[in-house]
């Protein structure tokens, strides 16, 4: 056990427990995106950081990754964390705007400008179907490709794989291309109508809802109250 | 050769090598490392070869590493005297081989500036406010000899530590405050103190050299001129920790320095210092070499270990540090080649040597490269805590052609640049910190009025966003966001908010990213901006770069009066874009010009300007 | 893509494997210097004979800059573009012999005969900017200079 402390909560820890781990055990809500329960923390979307040490001494650590350690200080939400958040977003958003995750946890945390350049890419490289893949399925068919500005998520030589049993588990698991949003493209890169009080684009647009599930609005993500068929 | 076998085998063969060697010799010492062999030191050695066919009695030569002069290649050291001769042709070598013998000095080979002659090394500036502790042995060795390295003292710590208790060595270097002279400067003494305090009986210690920084390469000269001295240190530093096997993880790109680390390793193999029970002391160390396959981030500790492993260079997050679990899963001790090579010295001069040196928290002497729009470029060592004034103009000779000196960048892509109202800084880790950027492994470009710093801040960003590993969104989108929005800049497109927008970018990139590459991919952006705001304006407000270095800034002309009507610059255009007969001015059509600079570079009449 | 025959692949690695042990990046060094590039044929039979997942072998083989997957020229020019070199106008060079050579950075002629390539650092920047050629370092170029180096190749092809 190790004993920390998470805005101002005192908790014994057990080992090998990360910092998120214990703040959701707490019930804080620290923001996620590439990380999920089952698979392993890869600590690359950078969304769960948190604030640690005392006095002038503190730095930036992913939650999902920091291992819990002996007197570890941890504040899950100060001005310095909430702003980093919001700028790592908007570089996530400026890169795969028609993902609805991204859209809508921008809408949560209140992101109200994207000031660069939309890419509009299909992957953000947060690695979940890598990791799905490998730890979840036994297939290893995805990997990273490449590095830097060149890095890339696919099958060896970019060829269908012999690995791949095409389960599915990485399309399940992607934050870019699940309920992507298949409406018209919003008019700014920053969209979020889905999770805030607007109506969905695909709602203001069509006639019926466009759901790239084909499941025309019936799984409710999408659905606010008040909205209509 | 023979296998040593004791502290005492190793005695009698440096007695010996020595006894072999004619003090009243002369040795003509050549600085063939890969510097050296760019500008033609090969073919001076064989001039050299033939020169003193017939005297070899009284003249040897030394084929050896680097001499730090990088700027007076190929050049010559001749003992006994360290007279130093400079810029050497394949015809030179009769008339220094005669002058030798006679005992006489040529005299246009010298060193001289400002009508002032330096014969001796000990005289010339570059050479004078140095104090060349790891590098001083370099024209004494050639490296691809261990008979050189013995001769001078070479292993005989060995002898010294068996007799002492590991801890005992690990408290010395503790005690001496050597840091790590690869990027963050961590305590060495300590590193070596958690590794060796980990429970387990497999360790291991890696010897980073993978020397990325673009501008720095005294760990090339270091592994190409004197291989064993990292050896030796290695050796001691395994001794110390409890490790039995080490590891050199060394840059592909430099092919000299894997040769001769690799032909160092069998010499001393081959004698019984590497492999079981070393000079029968019960203690055991094998080194194997891994080749860098040309990733910058792999210098970072734990991409190092998992690229060895052979895994992609994607850095992990630490805890649990590499002390802790590393290599294999083993606790691992890595340091950079120039910090290995300062063990043996500590140890033999001692602790409080060494820690004499420098300033209060920065010890010794620091290998720095300095290169760029530098008179003097080359590799200089000097104490910790020296002026940056002092080393670019004492040592360095200020910017070449008069020009004056705007900055220094430190510190490689992780670093910053320093104006030159700073340059009476100390040189000492905090203080370079403390100023934007960072010691690193020692990297100092110079820069000069005709540096556009918007320009090369771009061109840290444009190296970063290749190098970074691709994982943390903030290093990857971040480094490529900076790259965007300077190019913006740099092509006339930016504005005031863009600054803005960098420095708050530049902060999140700091702040969130994994490893030290994410970590510090914005102090070049961020340096910049502190300190030449009104560079960066002159390209936002006034769409101009001052420096005359971004191209879609700046014009080529030529100049009415400076135009002899050559035709070279007409000859050599790529795009036919020079009009003009032969002994009539020239001009330039802007509408076809692309800015090559071919015109401005070849002109010998300094009658293409740029405006 | 030249294909390289199963067999011959099957070899060099085999080969390689025994030199070099279970380290893959040495191992794949070997064969990029056997064959100067990494054939599809040889990946497959360094996952199978190591027994790392393909996606592994790929994924190194495509993150380390000294690997290339399609073959090179037969001649290399490198271009520094460290510090130093960029300082000294190593960008323009490049752009230069990209205009003579008419591929871009990283690209090789489709006639197989020159690559160039862009390094960051050989650690020579006293004489920058650097110029390789086919393992030969020049030092202080400049544009016009660098090609006129590869003119003189080619002229010397020509004869």
């Amino acid at each position: 056990m190790s004993r920390i402390t998470i805005d101002g909560i005192e908790i014994d820890a057990p080992e090998g427990w990360t910092v998120l781990e214990t703040a959701r055990f707490l019930g804080l809500e620290i923001p996620t995106l590439c990380y999920v329960e089952g698979l392993s923390p890869w600590g690359g979307c950078r969304l769960c950081t948190v604030e640690i040490g005392q006095g002038e001494r503190t730095k930036l650590v992913t939650a999902c990754t920091y291992p819990v350690e002996e007197g570890l200080v941890v504040r899950t939400a100060t001005k310095r964390v909430v702003e980093a958040r919001k700028l790592i977003l908007e570089l996530l958003i400026a890169q795969c705007p028609t993902s609805k995750r991204l859209q809508d946890l921008a809408a949560q945390m209140g992101v109200q400008e994207v000031r660069f350049k939309p890419k509009w890419e299909n992957c953000i490289y947060c690695g979940l179907c890598v990791r799905m893949c490998e730890e979840q399925m036994m297939a290893k068919a995805l990997g990273f490709v490449d590095r830097g500005n060149k890095l890339r998520i696919s099958t060896p030589f970019d060829k269908s794989s012999e690995e791949c049993r095409r389960c599915g588990g990485c399309m399940y698991i992607c934050p870019a291309c699940t309920l992507r949003c298949e409406g018209a493209q919003p008019e700014e890169v920053l969209c979020g109508r889905c999770e805030s009080s607007t109506q969905p684009t695909c709602l203001e647009v069509h006639d019926n809802y466009a759901c790239w599930m084909g499941l025309t609005g019936d799984c409710g993500t999408c659905v606010k109250e008040g909205a209509e068929k | 050769m023979a296998n040593l076998r004791s502290i005492n085998d190793l005695e009698r063969l440096r007695k010996e090598i020595v006894k072999d060697r004619d003090p009243d010799r002369a040795v003509i010492s050549i600085s063939s490392a890969t510097c050296g062999q760019a500008r033609g030191s090969l073919d001076i050695v064989q001039a050299f070869e033939e020169a003193i066919g017939g005297h070899e009695d009284r003249i040897s030569l030394r084929v050896t590493g680097c001499h730090g002069f990088c700027n007076a290649e190929p050049n010559v050291i001749i003992y006994p005297g360290e007279i130093f001769y400079q810029h050497l042709k394949p015809d030179d070598a009769s008339r220094v081989v005669e002058s030798v013998l006679k005992e006489e000095i040529v005299d246009n080979l010298v060193v001289s500036e400002n009508g002032d002659r330096f014969v001796h090394l000990c005289e010339i500036p570059f050479y004078r406010s140095q104090v060349r502790a790891i590098m001083g042995d370099n024209p004494l060795i050639d490296p691809t000899r261990i008979d050189d390295y013995i001769a001078v003292g070479g292993y005989r710590m060995l002898g010294k530590i068996f007799e002492m208790e590991p801890e005992e060595v690990v408290e010395e270097i503790k005690r001496s405050g050597l840091r790590g002279r690869g990027g963050a400067g961590f305590s060495t003494g300590k590193k070596w103190e958690v590794t060796r305090q980990q429970p387990g009986p497999v360790k291991y210690i890696i010897c980073n050299a993978d020397e990325g920084d673009p501008g720095a390469y005294m760990d090339r000269s270091i592994l190409e001129s004197n291989p064993h001295s990292v050896i030796e240190g290695m050796i001691l530093g395994a001794y110390a920790i409890g490790a039995n096997e080490g590891w050199i993880y060394v840059r592909n790109e430099y092919p000299l320095a894997v040769k001769h680390i690799m032909l160092a390793l069998e010499q001393a193999e081959g004698l019984g210092l590497l492999g079981e029970s070393i000079l029968g002391s019960g203690f055991s160390f094998d080194i194997k070499v891994a080749r860098g396959a040309g990733a910058f981030v792999c210098g970072e500790e734990t991409a190092l270990i998992y690229s060895i492993e052979g895994l992609r260079g994607t850095p992990r997050q630490r805890p649990p540090f590499p002390a802790q679990r590393g290599l294999f899963g083993r606790p691992t001790n890595i340091n950079n080649v120039e910090t290995w090579a300062n063990v043996p010295e500590i140890l033999e001069k001692g602790a409080d040597w060494f820690s004499g040196i420098g300033t209060k928290t920065s010890k010794g002497t620091k290998i720095f490269s300095l290169v760029g729009k530098i008179a003097n470029t080359g590799l200089v060592e000097v104490p910790m805590g020296i002026t940056l004034r002092e080393v670019i103009f004492d040592v360095g000779g200020g910017a070449p052609g008069g020009k004056s000196v705007k900055a220094v960048q430190t510190g490689g892509p992780s670093g910053g640049c320093i104006p030159a109202e700073l340059f009476g800084l100390p040189v000492d880790y905090e203080s370079l910190t403390e100023a934007g950027s960072i010691m690193g492994s020692g990297g100092m470009i110079v820069m000069d009025e005709n540096t556009c710093m918007v320009d090369v801040a771009r061109y840290f960003t444009h190296f970063l966003q290749d190098e970074s590993c691709g994982k943390c969104v903030t290093c990857r989108e971040g480094t490529q966001r900076m790259y965007e929005i300077l190019t913006d800049i740099v092509e006339g497109r930016g504005s005031e908010e863009d600054l803005d927008l960098l420095e708050q970018l530049g902060e999140t990139v700091k702040d969130t990213s994994l490893c030290g590459l994410g970590q510090t991919a914005a102090n070049p952006v961020l340096s910049t901006i502190e300190y030449f705001r009104d560079e960066y304006m002159a390209h936002i407000r006034d769409k101009k770069c001052p420096a005359g270095v971004c191209k879609a800034l700046i014009q080529y002309t030529i100049d009415e009066e400076a135009c002899t009507g050559c035709v070279l610059c007409k000859k050599n255009c790529p795009q036919e874009a020079i009009l003009g007969e032969p002994k009539k001015l020239h001009t330039i059509i802007q509408e076809k010009c692309i800015k090559c600079g071919i015109c401005h570079d070849l002109c010998k009449y300094d009658a293409v300007i740029i405006s | 893509m030249t294909e390289v025959a199963v067999a011959e692949a099957s070899m060099v690695v085999e080969e390689s494997i025994e030199r070099q042990g279970e380290f893959l990046i040495a191992v794949l060094q070997d064969i990029q210097e056997h064959y100067n590039y990494l054939p599809e044929a040889a990946l497959q039979e360094v996952a199978a004979r190591l027994d790392i997942p393909l996606r592994d072998v790929y994924g190194v083989a495509t993150f380390y800059r000294s690997f290339s997957l399609a073959p090179k020229g037969e001649h290399i020019v490198t271009v520094c573009l460290g510090t130093a070199c960029h300082v000294r106008g190593g960008a323009r060079i490049v752009e230069a012999l990209a205009r003579e050579l008419e591929i871009e950075a990283g690209e090789t002629t489709p006639d197989l005969e020159f690559t160039l390539e862009t390094v960051n650092c050989l650690g020579c920047c006293a004489i920058g900017p650097i110029v390789v050629v086919d393992g030969e370092y020049h030092g202080e170029m400049t544009a016009q200079g660098a090609v006129n180096l590869v003119r003189k190749i080619q002229k010397a092809e020509r004869v």
